[in-house]
């Protein structure tokens, strides 16, 4: 493979995302943090998938691939390598949130706790979207899948994301952090207080999936923000097990951000629930209240 | 200078003279003895290698992988168990043609729980793109984790190697072996030269997907690989004999096989008895012999063929079964002597830790020359 040309990104074009893939813009955005100097893991995923077709690679710098759940292990041994060669490079791992979440538990959990030099980046698209939109420990209430469609008597997902954030800072993590792709010099100096923090860091990155939550290709940054404006995603940054910042928001209804979805539109039609609306507007009230995100009115907004 | 050790101790003593940077391993009855006298040889700065305390034999293999791909040299070891939690690893360390060195330390797998000695394991793993050589005693297993990484790492070859002994019946046994100095193993085991590794100074991508256009071939290319493996093995034996004076540079071995009539064929442990068995047979007057086979992955059929010619009844003890089926080995003995004339029977033995003596030995090749086979062997009745 030769050298990516001056001027392009470490993450080319011509991969085969989908038109608006927020995943796709979270490698780029993560290969700009890193710059050259780095090497990436990738989780199976769409983003193995569509920037590795064989014999093209979108990758610019040192990638591999091995199995959807060893992510975490494998750049272990690639530290231990490093180290024993006496090079510098940064090992990061990038990885859906089925590969981190779920599958991956195991291989994480032992390399956060044995403490490796290592920076996770988790992009949270919130279904295992490859393989047709299934959901995954990271889907929200209430979101309808494949494996978890709403139905006469089922509200769509069940359960509220998995917190791995906080399961992750538990492990002792220097820094844990999460991000949104609508704001991408937040994400990337997040990416590079982590690689330039030793020890295992972990930043969770949100994705949205236009094919999964079903909406239009053009609107994937505006979705991405009505999360944040909505409380239901939350960008903060934790040093040692402590919140340090959370971005603060004037919070807008939770349904602005679910009408324009695909996925949450068994909650308006054919009739409207409002009893599920308003258990959401609770999850997103109580991030609020647990992060202290909301702008009163006069306070400056941040 | 031979030195009385148990067998674990012996091969840690030569994969510590073998240099590997990085080692990832989590502890498992029968192989736990050797991790834990690296991990001190480490903690003692005795082996300057980083050794990775992982939470699971999955995790174990997939640090190796990175280890090895980002350009060190590495080991493992493990078993039973171990090795089936490994599984969708070993594939893919040989996919991505790391050469990776781990010891099996052969023992059944459940259920029922059972940590003795059998092979079903390894042989369970025979499809997964791995060289596989069987150890007779602890030198060959010595001996066998130097060639190992000889030809794992050759740019003709560039795949991982199980060297396989058997659990408690090698792994716990004391006796003689010569370890071979740092200094002999340094002029025999040059240091790890990666045919490719992770490196930001030329980036390359590892383990791509590929479509239906591409995926056979990659497929292919490991087959060539486990082919060119033998000779590259032969190559590597002849040149450890002539270093060292102790020959595995064939892939089977025959003991008194020349003029026998009826051969047993088996891998590993249960050959020093069989050889035994064979002795006493011969002073009984029946002309018998022994086929030893030391690799199973490439698998020798050729030499196997060319061995037992003449023979006309061969009995292979099989230490594992694939269920619904027959032995491991039975099957490929069987497949390589088709249309050859000779009657190959196969026996499954000593699965679990059950015990093989010479006189069951003999009884088999009693059972052989009879005609009948194709059998559990020493199967208790009276439980079933």
């Amino acid at each position: 493979m030769t050298a990516v040309p001056e001027g392009c990104d470490l993450f080319t074009p011509g991969h085969r995302a989908c038109g608006g893939c927020g995943p796709a813009l979270a490698a780029r955005l993560l290969l700009r943090a890193t710059g050259e100097n780095v090497i990436v893991v990738n989780s199976t995923g769409c983003m193995e998938v569509f920037s590795t077709p064989y014999p093209e690679t979108a990758w610019g710098v040192p990638w591999i691939h091995s199995l959807f759940e060893n992510a975490a292990a494998v750049a272990s041994g690639i530290e231990a390598s490093l180290k024993k060669q006496g090079r510098s490079e940064k090992v990061v791992c990038i990885c859906g949130d089925g590969a981190t979440f779920d599958i991956g538990m195991l291989c994480i959990s032992g390399a956060f706790e044995r403490g490796h030099d290592i920076t996770y980046v988790c992009y949270d698209n919130e279904a295992y979207m490859n393989t047709g939109i299934q959901r995954s420990g990271a889907t929200p209430y209430a979101a309808s899948t494949t494996t978890s469609p709403a139905g006469a008597c089922s509200p769509g997902n069940v359960r509220p994301k998995k917190d791995m954030p906080a399961i992750l800072a538990a492990h002792g993590a220097p820094y844990v952090a999460t991000a949104s792709i609508a704001y991408p010099a937040d994400f990337e100096k997040k990416v590079r207080r982590a690689i330039n923090t030793p020890g295992p860091c972990y930043i969770q990155v949100h994705t949205p999936c236009c094919t999964g939550w079903g909406f239009e290709s053009s609107e994937t940054i505006n979705m991405a923000k009505l999360a944040i404006e909505t409380g239901l995603w939350v960008n903060y940054e934790m040093a040692n097990g402590t919140v340090e910042k959370a971005k603060k928001v004037k919070r807008k209804p939770v349904e602005e951000y679910l009408s324009r979805q695909k996925r949450f539109q068994h909650l308006f039609k054919p009739t409207r629930r409002d009893d599920l609306i308003a258990e959401i507007q609770r999850i997103a009230d109580a991030n609020a209240e647990r992060f202290g995100i909301d702008i009163r009115s006069k306070e400056p907004r941040e | 200078m031979l030195e009385i050790m148990e067998g674990s101790h012996a091969v840690a003593e030569i994969v510590k003279r073998c240099r590997p940077q990085v080692i990832a391993a989590y502890p498992i009855t029968p192989q736990t003895h050797i991790v834990e006298a690296l991990a001190q040889m480490v903690a003692d700065c005795e082996l300057d290698a980083d050794y990775i305390t992982v939470e699971s034999e999955f995790s174990a293999l997939s640090a190796c992988l990175g280890a090895s791909a980002a350009g060190s040299r590495v080991y493992s070891a493990t078993t039973s168990q171990g090795l089936a939690l490994m599984f969708e690893v070993c594939f893919n360390v040989a996919g991505l043609r790391q050469p990776i060195v781990m010891t099996i330390a052969n023992r059944s797998l459940g259920a029922p729980l059972s940590i003795w000695n059998d092979q079903q394991d390894s042989i369970s793993l025979r499809d997964s793109g791995w060289l596989q050589v069987y150890a007779e005693d602890n030198q060959e297993a010595v001996d066998l984790h130097m060639i190992a990484y000889r030809v794992c790492e050759d740019h003709d070859v560039l795949l991982p190697a199980f060297v396989c002994f058997d659990g408690y019946v090698l792994t716990h046994t004391y006796e003689p072996v010569s370890i071979p100095t740092q200094e002999e193993v340094d002029a025999y085991l040059p240091a790890f030269n990666p045919y490719q590794r992770l490196d930001a100074s030329n980036p390359l991508s590892f383990g791509m997907y590929a479509t239906p256009d591409y995926y056979m071939e990659f497929r292919y290319e490991i087959d060539r690989a486990q082919h060119r493996a033998k000779e590259v093995f032969a190559k590597a034996g002849r040149e450890f004999a002539r270093q060292f004076e102790r020959d595995y540079s064939a892939p089977v071995e025959g003991y008194r096989l020349e003029d026998a009539d009826t051969a047993i064929v088996a891998m590993g442990s249960i050959c020093g008895t069989a050889k035994d068995a064979v002795d006493e047979m011969r002073d009984a007057g029946k002309t018998a012999g022994l086929l030893k086979i030391r690799m199973f992955r490439p698998f020798p059929a050729e030499e196997i063929r060319d061995a037992l010619k003449g023979v006309s009844t061969v009995a292979v003890l099989d230490r594992n079964i694939s269920l619904g089926s027959g032995g491991g080995v039975g099957t490929e003995v069987k497949a390589a002597l088709s249309g050859s004339g000779t009657a190959v029977y196969d026996y499954i033995v000593a699965l679990g830790g059950r015990d093989i003596r010479k006189k069951d030995i003999a009884g088999i090749v009693d059972l052989a020359e009879e005609g009948r086979g194709d059998m559990f062997y020493g199967l208790r009745t009276e439980v079933l």
